[in-house]
């Protein structure tokens, strides 16, 4: 087959373009540390929420641990069309480590301004850890059709300024 | 000659069309209520009961109707040409276009009703009635129909034409209508095994992992069953418009079978935020996905190749000036040449989202929407709307109403688009402002989105205008009592390179072990692991 010699030549880096961009994208997501979600427990969703079953079935108030000095552990259930609890507070420089799960449809979790965006499986649980370096206000929004009152489902992370 | 052919490419594009401009019409209501003008309310008096059934309306009847049908009439037009042999059992596909409209009634009915307002994607546990489900499966099943009366064709003509290439066009065709066949079973068994039982009642509950992941086995090589009609318009029939030629037709061969190969082992990049998919395999769908590029690559060197020799040949001259020598007043160029200006743009967003770290950023955001209407809504539905400015007066055998009007409405895409799709992109990367959300009734939208999404509704709105000059010149030419004087016909680029080419590009038995190949090793263990942990513990719900 006749493959004229600026096609082939555009070819060569054509593939070399794509390989390097690939090898930046795992090398990159090794160096960063880039979490995706990926399995970690499994639940029913229909007995998730009832008290005594699992933490998400604590009170509201209860979700939030901290676990020790400056790490946090939330607990946050999703559902038609609120995140409870929906709001969150923690003081600056703390590591949160987000399990969220949904006790009815899909939903997302994207807090905005930061590299934690999973999608809300019923069944699954979703985690992932972030640490809060400035002070100020994230929303978590829901960014997963959810049905008609989906575009209300948010919540907000406040990082207090400890001084 | 080819009338039955014709009345079948008639009819599918009639229903593609009237399904565009029902679909289309949401999408300014969209932009509207996203800066601040609520038209929903006002709506809610003839029948529409949300902006979601809109949106759901908008996404079935544009990315599934719109396309499958232009596609379907489309090929069934060019590939009794290609061959020069009419089709082999023609009331195969008669039968085909009556199941295909007969499950898009099937499906519109209830999403008419606001009983199945679970958007494109269907997530379940989202419960849609029945009929939805059983609807959308007729019009795959239908469009599977249409795939066996082309193999029939394709198969007579092999055996006529022993040692003979096949010609390019139809060999592209054939590959691609493989390709959906591979790619539907994966939505064929997410509804027939997992939802229809569920929805009737028949089982309690379903397991979402496991059903959005069959339907992205289907998802991604969606896709490429739009783009690759467009491509083949591209490489074979655009070049003869411009006047030029076929650059390298051994590579656009390759790039097909490429295409059948590599389209659908990479679905899991569209769910690289599951949390019920490891992280290992999911890479191995990025890379696999990055591979996908390079088709892709390729297409842009010989298609651009291929005008050039167009526009020196009619006297372009210098690096650039064979550019300006392109036929640009005639709209059937224009329209396409300028849905691969913005594919040029779509590529590079869909790079992003391929890769595994920066799509966290813009996972379900709006960058997702502002990148696909320049693929799907631009490159595949521009070409789409310049192939029907010959296509229509070729089956109609009458002259386009008004080319200028068809300029125009070219023109004005392109620009709406830019506009609509800019605001997007950036309303997703630097906002998080997430995708297929009534953003006008928002809590969290922030007044910082107000400059974009004025943007965006400005977009909106041209390409709601571009719109309607396309109906209108459909309209205006369909119902022009005068017929043409000179009968148009399909173009068909000639190739520059008189050699055949290879025996090894001809051949399905190589191409087809690599694609079957490929799908088990990036599903069959993937697969097998969610099927045997599957819990169908999910219930239905309606929350609209």
């Amino acid at each position: 087959m006749h493959i004229d010699r600026t096609e082939r030549t555009y070819m060569i880096i054509a593939g070399a373009l794509i390989a390097v961009f690939f090898g930046l994208v795992v090398v990159s997501s090794l160096a960063y540390g880039i979490q995706v979600p990926a399995p970690e427990a499994r639940v029913d969703p229909q007995t998730v929420a009832t008290p005594g079953n699992s933490p998400w079935g604590d009170p509201i108030d209860e979700r939030v641990r901290e676990l020790a000095p400056g790490q946090y552990e939330a607990f946050i259930l999703a559902q038609t069309w609120v995140f409870l609890p929906n709001v969150i507070e923690v003081p600056v420089g703390s590591t949160v480590t987000f399990q969220v799960t949904s006790k009815d449809v899909q939903h997302g979790f994207n807090l905005s301004g930061t590299n934690i965006n999973m999608m809300i499986i019923p069944g699954q649980v979703s985690k992932l850890t972030a640490t809060f370096n400035e002070p100020g206000e994230y929303a978590f929004i829901c960014n997963e059709y959810c049905g008609i009152g989906h575009q209300t489902m948010f919540g907000r992370l406040i990082v207090t300024d400890e001084g | 000659m080819y009338a039955r052919e014709n009345k079948i490419a008639g009819w599918s594009l009639a229903v593609a069309m009237i399904a565009l401009f029902i679909g289309g019409s949401m999408g300014p209501l969209q932009k509207l209520n996203y800066a601040g003008v609520n038209l929903y309310d006002t709506l809610n008096d003839i029948g529409l009961a949300s902006y979601y059934q809109g949106l759901t309306l908008h996404a079935v009847l544009n990315a599934l109707v719109w396309t499958t049908f232009f596609i379907v009439g489309f090929f069934t037009f060019a590939l009794v040409r290609s061959l020069n042999m009419p089709l082999k059992m023609p009331w195969l596909n008669v039968a085909a276009l009556i199941v295909m409209v007969i499950g898009l009634i099937m499906a519109a009915i209830p999403i008419l009703l606001n009983l199945a307002t679970v958007l494109f994607t269907f997530y379940p546990p989202l419960q849609a009635n029945t009929f939805f489900y059983l609807g959308l499966t007729l019009v795959v099943i239908g469009s599977w129909m249409h795939g066996y009366g082309y193999y029939l064709t394709y198969w007579e003509w092999r055996k006529q034409n022993k040692g003979t290439r096949t010609p390019f066009i139809a060999l592209a065709i054939i590959i691609t209508m493989v390709m959906w066949q591979i790619a539907t079973l994966g939505v064929a068994i997410e509804i027939i095994f997992l939802i229809i039982p569920w929805s009737l009642g028949w089982v309690e509950g379903t397991d979402p992992t496991l059903a959005r992941t069959f339907f992205w086995f289907f998802g991604h090589p969606l896709v490429y069953f739009w783009l690759l009609p467009a491509y083949v318009s591209w490489y074979a029939m655009l070049p003869k418009q411009a006047g030029g030629k076929l650059f390298s037709e051994g590579l656009a061969r390759l790039v097909f079978w490429l295409f059948l190969a590599l389209s659908v082992p990479v679905g899991l990049h569209h769910q690289y935020l599951d949390p019920g998919v490891p992280a290992g395999w999911k890479a191995v769908h990025a890379m696999i996905t990055f591979a996908l590029f390079f088709p892709s690559m390729v297409t842009a060197f010989t298609v651009v190749a291929s005008l050039e020799v167009g526009g020196r040949a009619r006297g372009g001259t210098g690096l650039l000036g064979w550019i300006r020598a392109l036929p640009w007043g005639d709209p059937s160029v224009t329209a396409q040449l300028l849905a691969m200006i913005l594919f040029v743009f779509g590529g590079i967003g869909g790079l992003t989202n391929a890769s595994y770290n920066l799509n966290l950023v813009i996972h379900n955001t709006s960058w997702v929407p502002g990148h696909f209407h320049l693929t799907v809504g631009s490159a595949v539905t521009l070409t789409f709307m310049g192939i029907a400015y010959w296509l229509v007066p070729a089956i109609s055998g009458k002259n386009l109403w008004s080319r200028k009007v068809a300029l125009w409405q070219g023109w004005t895409w392109f620009v709406g688009m830019i506009l609509m799709s800019n605001g997007l992109h950036i309303l997703g990367l630097n906002f998080s402002m997430p995708r297929r959300t009534m953003i006008g009734a928002a809590p969290y939208a922030d007044p910082a989105w107000n400059p974009l999404l004025f943007e965006a509704m400005i977009g909106g709105l041209i390409l709601g205008v571009s719109g309607l000059l396309f109906y209108a010149n459909m309209l205006g030419t369909v119902l022009s009592r005068k017929k043409a004087e000179t009968p148009v016909e399909m173009p068909v680029a000639e190739s520059m390179d008189a050699t055949p080419a290879p025996a090894w590009l001809d051949s399905w038995k190589p191409w087809m072990a690599l694609t079957i190949v490929l799908i088990l090793i990036a599903y069959g263990p993937i697969l097998v692991d969610l099927i045997s942990s599957a819990q169908f513990t999910s219930p239905g719900f309606t929350p609209w």
